[in-house]
């Protein structure tokens, strides 16, 4: 069912339809930003194909792809056949595809999504503004340079010291594995440097970035610097004294 | 004609506004059922113009499954559809196991769909309760959640927290169904169906309930189709699109079950589609108890994949390593993408996710159905009065967690 | 309760108290309160107004959505950074005296939403009288909570307090078919 929107598409864009596939049981068809707005265009007004029922149209950050660093992927389906097709295109990073929101009206905030959490423009979208997000927040979260715990307070946060609270975790939220880091990954380091390891072999002082823990660091280094130097001075005599 | 329109045009010096007013409807928002902003234009009571503001929930779901394994998004997306947890639970295990191209045994399946249509009865519930409530009725809401209460007594028995379980895992659940299980469903029908017959019985001939839902807050099947609606909203424009009879996954196609469609598109026409709905998850259930084997695994038996059994993980040296390697490096998936849907409680809830074969999801993007509803509420309002708001609005049923992610 | 005092004289029965505590007295029998939802944590909010678990034999179920008219404020489900102003602003408009439960470990210290959009804890927004941690916490808990803000208000304590854990909750009464109370 879904096959034959795929053959239709290679029947009507010939090389414009630069890639197939049919993974996972999910078709998909990949084009090239110019014709984005063209192909979808087609697919809702095309009498045999009829893709009327939009379902969701969404990006994804490939930051270490030197061709291009976004995908677009859009998802439709034809309330008349049933079928459902995936449509995909690759955006560089400053590309602005076309908008499809006088297609299909549920682009309309999909694209605003998409500019919100990945900073894709669309060209001749009618309300581009943050939709999840509020206008004096900085960046793209959901790129994967974003850090996930740069926040950003509207209203500044107050003290509290009223009641004995554990600061959070930080970015590892207690949990060193299993954890990819993207900001040392991006950087050309070790991907799959766990905030532990990276402890251990001295590549870094604490498990987390977060103040907190830098903080807590810093009083047990200073402990440990006590320490230390209370051995050391009850050594010098016992040192004298055994004179082994 | 009023008589103070008489005056007013013999008191022609009398100067009133004619510029629209902007009335916003903050995002804490007494019709709880989540956090919104409405900035509103209006000219007397109607709405000439209407800017939804969502996103005062959000919660960075989506990049917050990057930063984990696979199975340590459970919680994140029981939170998604918060009314009914269990069918996100279902719906993000059935994506990530049609990543992984397995099939859990029959026992589970019949064991998700039960309490995924436990989970889809509260929901609807908790949506036609509170939207009687906002309009004053406040009865049938208590009633509603009285049973709702009984239905969260079967959902903690089962897996230990009435609300938010956590309980689906890739590859099966988390424990197998109780003893008493099937008793305590079978007990709860009878209790469903009466207070749906109550609920009815209050409000379907009452003047005021049906002026204020019906032929307000319309949605043509065209605008539904163009905004990607699905669910009970899409089901009342006359859109007969269910993701249970129209791709069945699970045992649905087992199932005998009818879908109920609307035909106006009104408030009126949502609350009826739900309360249908209820029923025509009742009768699933009763059919999945008869049909359901009483034992069986609930797991599948893949090592890569489900945590082994306690006493090999202390006693067998394989058994530990595969424990080892499933917590510290998470599930294994093969690279590439996919899109699963299954029927949420709002419509077609996806999860399109990217895997670059590590343990780690790489993207995870949920496709919430009440997002695009919401988008579509705007058609619905533009036009009516402020008052039409509330109804409507309660009976979009948007869900915070899941419009917001 | 309060430091009531019978006096029993000879017949004629006559009650001294101090005008404060009757004030406080009467304060935490009839708080209303600004529910003030956003997530998860509201369906067990509704489930404690419900008639199971019943808020309104505390006094406390009569919500109003002004903050003029309210004394508690509750505080329930995720605060995210864009709902900040709001809160802070809701709670300003506020008339003394009046009272902030933090409801759930969202409001009480950001749950595991620990990212970029949210707040970690209401109370880095606005002092705090009560938290209630769970996720979502039980209705029992949130009744719990409930008591001890009335313990606070009486005894005009302002301190903040968590509600701690009951090792043997409470069952719950009237299951259909079961014949427990």
């Amino acid at each position: 069912m879904s096959q034959a929107v795929v053959d239709r598409l290679d029947a009507q864009f010939g090389e414009r339809v630069l890639e197939s596939s049919d993974a996972f049981g999910d078709h998909e068809v990949r084009v090239a930003l110019k014709d984005w707005a063209e192909v979808a265009q087609f697919m809702k007004d095309d009498v045999d194909l009829q893709m009327d029922h939009f379902i969701d149209l969404t990006a994804v950050d490939y930051p270490e792809r030197e061709l291009a660093r976004f995908d677009l992927v859009l998802m439709m389906r034809s309330s008349v056949t049933g079928a459902r097709i995936r449509l995909r295109t690759h955006v560089k990073d400053g590309e602005e595809p076309g908008t499809l929101s006088g297609i299909w009206s549920g682009a309309n905030w999909a694209e605003r999504e998409v500019w919100d959490m990945f900073g894709i423009k669309f060209n001749g979208h009618p309300d581009m503004r943050r939709i999840l997000l509020y206008e004096e927040f900085v960046g793209h979260p959901l790129r994967k340079d974003y850090p996930i715990d740069k926040a950003q307070p509207l209203v500044p946060y107050r003290e509290v010291d009223t009641i004995d609270k554990l600061p959070p975790f930080g970015i590892e939220e207690g949990q060193p594995f299993a954890r990819i880091d993207w900001e040392s990954r991006l950087a050309g380091g070790d991907s799959q440097v766990s905030p532990a390891l990276g402890v251990q072999q001295g590549q870094r002082r604490t498990l987390s970035d977060s103040e907190a823990a830098q903080k807590i660091q810093a009083r047990i280094e200073a402990q440990m610097a006590k320490q230390a130097e209370a051995a050391q001075a009850s050594e010098e005599p016992s040192d004298e004294g055994s004179g082994e | 004609m009023e008589p103070a329109d008489d005056l007013l045009n013999e008191m022609a010096a009398l100067e009133i506004s004619a510029d629209p007013m902007r009335l916003n409807m903050g995002p804490s928002h007494p019709a709880m059922h989540g956090t919104i902003r409405m900035v509103i234009d209006l000219d007397g009571e109607t709405l000439i113009n209407l800017d939804v503001q969502p996103g005062y929930l959000h919660r960075g779901f989506e990049k917050s499954c990057e930063r984990g394994t696979w199975s340590q998004v459970f919680p994140y997306a029981d939170r998604l559809n918060y009314v009914s947890p269990m069918l996100n639970n279902v719906g993000w295990a059935l994506a990530v196991e049609k990543l992984l191209g397995i099939e859990v045994p029959e026992r589970c399946q019949y064991y998700r769909v039960i309490l995924g249509e436990l989970a889809r009865i509260a929901d609807h519930f908790t949506c036609n309760g509170a939207s009687a409530m906002e309009l004053g009725a406040f009865t049938p809401f208590l009633w509603l959640l009285k049973v709702r209460d009984w239905v969260w007594d079967i959902l903690e028995r089962e897996t230990g927290a009435r609300m938010t379980h956590s309980f689906g895992r890739i590859g099966g659940m988390a424990a197998p169904p109780t003893a008493t299980f099937k008793d305590d469903v079978l007990r709860l029908i009878p209790e469903v169906h009466k207070v749906v017959k109550e609920t009815e019985i209050m409000l379907l001939r009452n003047r005021i309930f049906l002026d204020r839902m019906q032929g307000v807050g319309v949605l043509t099947k065209e605008q539904a189709l163009s905004y990607g609606v699905t669910g009970p909203m899409a089901r009342s424009t006359g859109i007969p699109y269910d993701v249970r009879k129209d791709h069945p996954y699970l045992v649905y196609d087992r199932f005998d079950f009818d879908v109920p469609v609307g035909e106006d598109g009104d408030n009126w026409d949502r609350f009826m589609v739900r309360l249908e709905e209820i029923r025509q998850s009742v009768r699933i259930i009763e059919q999945a108890v008869e049909q359901m084997p009483d034992d069986g695994p609930i797991n599948v038996d893949d090592p890569r994949i489900i945590f082994p059994e306690k006493s090999d993980v202390y006693t067998t040296i394989e058994a530990t390593i595969a424990h080892f390697k499933l917590v510290m490096e998470g599930l294994r998936t093969p690279k590439g993408e996919v899109y699963s849907f299954t029927e949420g409680g709002n419509g077609e809830l996806g999860f399109h996710i990217v895997s670059d074969g590590s343990g780690t999801p790489y993207r995870v993007r949920v496709r919430p159905p009440c997002w695009y509803n919401l988008a579509a509420s705007r058609e619905m309002l533009l036009g009516g009065m402020i008052a039409d708001i509330i109804p409507t609005f309660g009976s979009v049923n948007m869900i915070g967690g899941e419009c917001d992610r | 309760m309060g430091q009531l005092k019978v006096i029993d004289g000879g017949g004629e029965v006559a009650v001294t108290t101090r005008l404060s505590d009757l004030l406080q007295w009467a304060r935490k029998w009839s708080l209303f309160q600004y529910p003030f939802v956003t997530a998860c944590c509201g369906m067990e909010f509704m489930a404690t107004a419900a008639p199971r678990y019943d808020i309104a034999r505390f006094g406390a179920e009569a919500p109003r959505f002004s903050p003029r008219q309210s004394d508690v404020l509750w505080v329930v489900g995720t605060i995210s950074q864009r709902q900040g102003p709001a809160v802070r602003r809701i709670w300003e408009q506020m008339t003394d005296p009046k009272w902030v439960i933090a409801f759930g470990t969202c409001a009480s210290c950001g749950g595991f939403y620990d990212n970029y959009t949210t707040i970690p804890g209401v109370d880095k927004v606005i002092p705090v009288d009560v938290y209630i941690p769970g996720c979502p916490p039980r209705p029992e808990a949130v009744l719990d909570a409930l008591m001890l803000l009335q313990d606070k208000i009486q005894a005009n304590d302002r301190k903040p307090i968590v509600v701690p854990p009951r090792l043997v909750p409470e069952r719950a009464p009237g299951r259909t078919g079961e014949g427990d109370s």
